[in-house]
């Protein structure tokens, strides 16, 4: 603390470069408006949306066509600030060690033309002993990046949800908090500091909540949302920590201030080398907690594949494309502690990286035993954000968020998919209720198609190019001249190899059961409505093109301009982000995947589509799995099956292990506080009180108060009586009085005067 | 001039009416007592008015008389109207409003 105030003093006011600008065209300096469109709306529908011809779902829909739109001029608007803006760059008056800054951030700015200055803009929320808190909007390319995403996925999932919901009893009500949510996401996206962002994470956290308990009535749907509620509350309590922890340190670093939420500021001073190692270290474990329960990280991922109780436009909002994609976008945001807190930069295994890659694996196992189509895609989804964890975890940032950006369309895509199957066959299981679909419903089975093959990553599709950019990441290729920026991961290399393996088959088993076979169903499916099919082909569209957007480095097929277009815009090169290196694409890597992919795919294809389907033929049913298959012939199958149909008995953990063993005793203690304590001082109290109220009752009440009351009573009925006499109705008796007081009034004047 | 004469006279005149008005047991008459006295107050006025040589005495008169009139008409309707009820104009017969 010392040293670094002397270090602050003797720099003569050297000012720390933020990277960050407060100029800037008018739409980023005013994003606040597009969280605003969906808030409003949220009020309108809640208000107004029961009296409106279409139950306030107009209003969701408009609102978030307009922040749609807004959003794409947003886009469009960082597209040309990021390439010319020059504007003059916000430095802030500290610092701390000298040359070291400078340099990193010149040699920064070399490496990548000028740098790309985020857009600033705070006003102050309160005040409170000294301490200003700010609210504010933080616009750089992975903010700008969000925007588009939540506000297209969201768009389309208000349209699909006007027919998927259609007249369910809380129509109204549903899309309110789906306007709500849009708003919370799209305003934690553009935080400028880390408390809004904590504000925003936890509006989206109380919005899934209420959205997966929107049918509460059946009570597997209410404990589905309690699950995901806690579960989540588990991590929110490490970013809360993680959050006050920085606080503090960009305080004691800044000799100035008392500390700052600024998230520029805090990965600027990150980065700088500013803040100690060991703080930055506890405040991204911190973090790291909130991102495994937010991303559904193993061994908090629990909670997301019950979250598929809500309703299917919702899982694809909430619990595959946006709200889970929070907790990567926040390790993206706060990069600059990671990077320091957890030495991506090194080629040493980290606490991210592992637990990236071990939820990978962990989620496309679990993702075979499963009936449940939407539960397929829950484990998928977790999966998916493992791979982007990963990919931060080896410092592939790019990779990530293209990943990232690219998963939000196919398994939106998939989500909305499976949700039209069972529109029309009113049911999620796979076994007992589907197969055969591809007759049925030839819109939803294509473009259920584009995104498996988009998932599993099949070339030329989008998920090829984003799961193709982390194995480059990982930099463990050594082989034939692809290697990573940030040293070798080969471990990462080979679970996210598994990973890509385990997803095409499991995606090929998913789509066999599901429109392949006969249909074992009852009734007969029809395909969905166009409310349904066109944001599904919209989907369908954006993961087949979403990946050209980041062609690799020295791709020869395609011109230089178009390359890395993604990473160009989206990849802050700023004072508070730290320098982020690439690896370097190389062919054999790109094959080998593909062919593990197709191995995968022809794997899982040899098991339904051959030995199933003679199967079935020699059965005369559609069958689902073999009647003599591993399971049944080896015992080491049946072992990890029963294992992976219990989920690794991690909710026997929590329920019967943590949940019982803290509540048994936790409840006869508090039981005995409760008698012994509590229950013999409010009894004693009570007893107290009685015998105070008689005494009360017949000294001052009786005797008192009624004694007062009475003696009034009986003076003033006795004194009418008397009057009564005078009042004769006689009125020449009336006269004399009047009269004689008259008379004596006047002899009273006459002795005065 | 001699106030004295006036104000004993209006004393006399008022002391007859007040007799009249507690003593008679007719209505009609006691209607007149009242008349009697207010022409009494009106003696005194005028009597004051001349001696203290201001035209306001006779005004005051000049509006008790109006007064007077208006009073009696009222009067004399009711009493008409007691005959009519009870054949009777004696008012110590009157006494329904006896508390």
């Amino acid at each position: 603390m010392t040293e670094l105030f002397t270090i602050a003093a003797s720099t003569d006011g050297g000012g720390l470069a933020l990277g960050i600008t407060e100029g800037g065209n008018w739409f980023l300096r005013n994003v606040w408006l597009i969280p605003l469109l969906p808030a409003l709306s949220f009020v309108g529908i809640l208000f107004f949306g029961k009296r409106m011809p279409r139950g306030g779902s107009e209003l969701g829909v408009a609102a978030l066509g307009i922040a749609f739109l807004l959003a794409v001029v947003t886009g469009a608007a960082w597209v040309d600030h990021r390439d010319d803006y020059h504007g003059e760059e916000v430095h802030r008056a500290v610092v701390v060690h000298d040359a070291h800054a400078d340099a990193h951030a010149d040699a920064h700015a070399d490496a990548h033309g000028h740098p790309s200055l985020a857009v600033h803009r705070t006003a102050t929320w309160f005040q409170t002993n000294g301490v200003e808190f700010t609210i504010g909007t933080l616009v750089d390319g992975p903010a700008v990046m969000m925007l588009l995403v939540v506000t297209l996925v969201s768009l389309l999932v208000h349209v699909y949800s006007t027919d998927y919901v259609h007249g369910d009893r809380r129509y109204t009500h549903f899309f309110a908090f789906l306007s709500l949510f849009s708003a919370s996401m799209l305003l934690l996206v553009v935080s400028e500091n880390t408390l809004q962002l904590l504000c925003a994470w936890e509006l989206v956290g109380v919005c899934s909540f209420v959205l997966i308990g929107h049918w509460w009535e059946e009570k597997p749907n209410s404990d589905a949302a309690l699950k995901a509620f806690l579960t989540n509350r588990v991590g929110d309590m490490g970013l809360l920590v993680g959050v006050t922890v920085l606080f503090f340190a960009v305080g004691s670093a800044l000799p100035d201030r008392f500390g700052s939420f600024s998230i520029a500021e805090t990965n600027a001073l990150a980065s700088s080398g500013a803040l100690s190692h060991t703080t930055l270290l506890i405040a991204s474990c911190c973090l790291m907690a909130a991102v495994m329960s937010k991303s559904g990280q193993f061994f908090l991922h629990t909670w997301l594949p019950d979250a598929m109780a809500g309703p299917t436009p919702v899982s694809a909002l909430i619990h595959a494309a946006t709200m889970v994609v929070a907790g990567v976008f926040m390790i993206a945001r706060m990069y600059g502690v990671f990077f320091e807190g957890f030495q991506i930069g090194g080629s040493s295994i980290n606490l991210m990286a592992f637990i990236g890659g071990l939820t990978t694996i962990v989620g496309a196992c679990l993702a075979f035993v499963q009936r449940d189509i939407k539960k397929v895609l829950a484990y998928s989804t977790i999966s998916q954000l493992g791979y982007m964890v990963m990919a931060l975890g080896v410092g592939a940032w790019t990779a990530a968020m293209f990943h990232l950006f690219t998963h939000a369309f196919f398994k939106a895509c998939l989500f909305l998919g499976s949700g039209s199957v069972s529109h029309a066959v009113h049911s999620f299981d796979m076994k007992s209720d589907m197969g055969g679909l591809r007759k049925h419903m030839p819109h939803t089975y294509r473009t259920f198609m584009i995104g498996t093959v988009a998932l599993a990553g099949l070339p030329p599709l989008a998920g090829f190019w984003s799961k193709d950019e982390i194995l480059v990441g990982t930099g463990g290729w050594g082989l034939l001249g692809g290697t990573g920026g940030n040293g070798a991961y080969t471990l990462m290399l080979g679970m996210g190899m598994l990973t890509a393996a385990l997803t095409a088959a499991y995606m090929t088993r998913c789509v066999y059961l599901t429109f392949f076979g006969e249909f074992r169903g009852h009734g007969q499916p029809h395909e969905s409505g166009p409310r349904i099919t066109v944001p599904l082909w919209i989907l369908a569209g954006l993961a087949v093109v979403a990946g050209f957007v980041n062609l690799p480095k020295g791709f020869q097929m395609a011109p230089g301009s178009l390359q890395e277009r993604f990473g160009h815009f989206v990849e802050p090169v700023a004072g508070y982000f730290p320098a982020i290196s690439h690896g370097t694409p190389s062919w054999s890597l790109a094959v080998v995947s593909t062919l593990v992919v197709v191995g995968g795919i022809a794997a899982s294809g040899w098991y339904y589509f051959v030995k199933v389907e003679a199967a079935s033929k020699v059965a005369g049913t559609s069958l689902t799995e073999l009647p003599d298959g591993p399971t049944t012939k080896y015992p080491l199958a049946r072992m990890g099956h029963t294992l992976l149909a219990n989920k690794y008995y991690l909710d026997h953990l929590y329920n019967e292990v943590v949940v019982d063993g803290t509540k048994g005793p936790v409840a006869r203690f508090a039981y005995r506080i409760n008698q012994q304590v509590i229950d013999r001082t409010v009894d004693l109290v009570g007893e107290t009180a009685v015998k105070a109220g008689v005494v009360v009752y017949e000294k001052v009440d009786q005797l008192v108060v009624d004694g007062a009351v009475n003696a009034s009573g009986s003076a003033s009925s006795a004194t009418g009586e008397e009057l009564r006499k005078i009042n004769s109705g006689k009125v020449q008796s009336y006269a004399a009085i009047l009269f004689a007081a008259a008379t004596v009034l006047a002899g009273v004047l006459i002795v005065i005067v | 001039m001699l106030l004295n004469q006036f104000l004993l006279l209006s004393a006399v005149l008022f002391a007859i009416g007040v007799y009249g008005v507690l003593a008679r047991r007719n209505g009609v008459l006691v209607l007149m007592s009242i008349e009697l006295i207010l022409n009494a107050v009106n003696l005194n006025l005028v009597a004051f008015g001349a001696f203290r040589e201001t035209v306001g005495g006779e005004v005051f008169a000049l509006f008790v008389i109006a007064v007077a009139a208006a009073e009696v008409g009222v009067g004399l309707a009711m009493v008409l109207l007691l005959y009519r009820n009870r054949r009777s104009i004696d008012l110590t017969q009157i006494d329904q409003l006896r508390g």
